[in-house]
């Protein structure tokens, strides 16, 4: 079994066999994690940089975890503190790093489509980080590898989308994602953070109210505001934002099903939801945040081997 | 595709090495056992069964190990790992390793490195039904063996299992 790709740009080109490749490859390097010795020497001649345009937390701890556990060679870049400031290009940046024979660039970008850019230009294996509006795919994975290791299953699961989906990639991922693996989707949100055509284009259900999408899902996803890609008003308040779409504990409580609740961080405590359902039981999302290496370790391996070929 | 045991003389064999490991273990009481995957395992499932019968008293103690985040050759091909199942320590315990063929031995040595990273055994054995015994590359060799065989490199000799469930070994000579 082999990926049907070189890179990890999105999960719109990838295909179903090579997510249900990438997720049980996942379950095995979970297995790892909980050994004594919680490293493999499978990536030990591969040396990989993470290329960062844009904050991270765990996206980047995680990346870097999992490529430690993997004994690959890492290098970290952060665009802040780079000669980016001095004019250098993407391009330009990259192509200096590469002849330092580096095999693996895992990159993360405010530019939707920068890791397809680079894909196109050089000879290293890209793995998407987060472009832009564009897609999470690493996330999206994660997300899944975790819905389905508490449902068994992600084939017709309900799963919900709560929030700003209008500048979500961990939204547009999820959707990718989880369609192509025949769970049901719905997004949720204000009028004005959820895309216009989205139910047409992705084929998605939209709710504009919190309670009745609540009451329809298996899963509900909740995603944080972005407000730093919102260049206009797009609603009048934080305040009156968690009123109408916060997830609360009451909300939860009045629901006839248990739901399992995720978000991929960072979270806005009081704003998208509230800190008794992000620490309640129901929460999945520390596990999330755990699977993350999994999943991550399981994209390097089985991209690592189209640094030859 | 050549038969070298059918299914019956397959459990002959599983027999006497079940035989020969209950005598060199009698007691059974620090011994675990580990199935190489893929072909290993499904010699050490029978194996393993057989001593349980001779002993239905004593837990057997089982695991699965699957090397393929340890293999030398591993940028060649990347490989779909296999089940890692340990479900007990092996810290001071005396490991059977149980192979279907025994050939350059580097899967023997990649199962040692990943045993070492679960913790200190006090002693490993290897337990194999053939042994290709000519075309070794390192210094390992089989403490229990059913058959020896005489092989050009280019063969390939596997347990397989075929659609009744039963289990043949068989060579299947390059091209």
């Amino acid at each position: 079994m082999q990926l049907s790709t070189k890179h990890l740009l999105g999960i719109k080109d990838i295909t179903t066999a090579d997510i249900s490749l990438i997720l049980s490859t996942a379950q095995q390097f979970k297995e790892v994690l909980q050994r004594p010795v919680k490293k493999v020497p499978s990536l030990r001649e591969v040396t990989i940089v993470n290329l960062f345009y844009e904050n991270s937390t765990r996206t980047r701890m995680s990346f870097e975890l999992a490529e430690k556990r993997l004994s690959a060679d890492t290098i970290n870049f952060t665009a802040s503190a780079s000669s980016v400031k001095k004019g250098e290009t993407l391009l330009d940046t990259v192509n200096n790093i590469l002849s330092m024979k580096v095999d693996m660039v895992v990159m993360r970008h405010s530019a939707s489509g920068a890791p397809h850019f680079l894909a196109k230009h050089i000879p290293a294996a890209i793995i998407n980080a987060g472009d832009g509006i564009n897609e999470h795919p690493t996330q999206a994975l994660l997300d899944a590898f975790s819905i389905k290791e508490k449902l068994q299953t992600l084939e017709g699961k309900k799963i919900l989308l709560v929030g700003d989906i209008m500048h979500s990639r961990v939204a547009l991922s999820n959707i990718y994602l989880l369609k192509k693996m025949g769970a049901e989707l719905m997004v949720a949100g204000p009028p004005t953070l959820i895309p216009k055509y989205i139910a047409e284009a992705l084929q998605v259900k939209v709710e504009y109210n919190l309670k009745k999408a609540l009451e329809w899902c298996d899963v509900a996803n909740v995603l944080r505001i972005q407000l730093e890609r919102q260049n206009q008003v797009l609603f009048s308040s934080l305040r009156e934002y968690n009123l109408a779409y916060g997830v609360t504990k009451k909300l939860l409580d009045g629901l006839k099903k248990e739901i399992l609740i995720m978000h991929p961080g960072p979270i806005n405590r009081g704003v998208e939801i509230d800190s008794d359902v992000a620490d309640g039981h129901q929460s999945i999302i520390l596990q999330q945040v755990e699977n993350g290496v999994a999943v991550r370790m399981a994209v390097l391996y089985l991209l690592s081997g189209s640094k030859n070929s | 595709m050549k038969e070298i045991l059918n299914h019956k003389d397959l459990q002959i064999q599983i027999a006497s090495l079940a035989n020969a490991l209950l005598k060199k273990h009698p007691q059974l009481d620090d011994v675990v056992f580990v199935g190489i995957q893929q072909g290993g395992v499904v010699l050490a499932d029978d194996i393993v069964a057989a001593i349980q019968l001779l002993q239905p008293d004593k837990k057997v103690q089982y695991g699965q190990l699957d090397i393929t985040f340890y293999r030398d050759d591993i940028r060649k091909e990347i490989l779909a790992p296999d089940t890692m199942h340990l479900p007990f320590s092996i810290e001071n315990k005396n490991v059977v390793l149980i192979d279907d063929v025994l050939f350059t031995g580097r899967t023997i040595k990649a199962a040692l490195d990943v045993l070492l990273d679960y913790g200190r055994p006090a002693k490993v054995e290897l337990c194999v039904l053939v042994d290709r015994k000519e075309h070794r590359q390192f210094p390992i060799q089989a403490d229990f063996s059913a058959i020896e065989m005489a092989t050009d490199k280019s063969d390939k000799v596997k347990l397989i299992k075929d659609s009744d469930n039963n289990k043949h070994v068989v060579l299947m000579p390059k091209g």
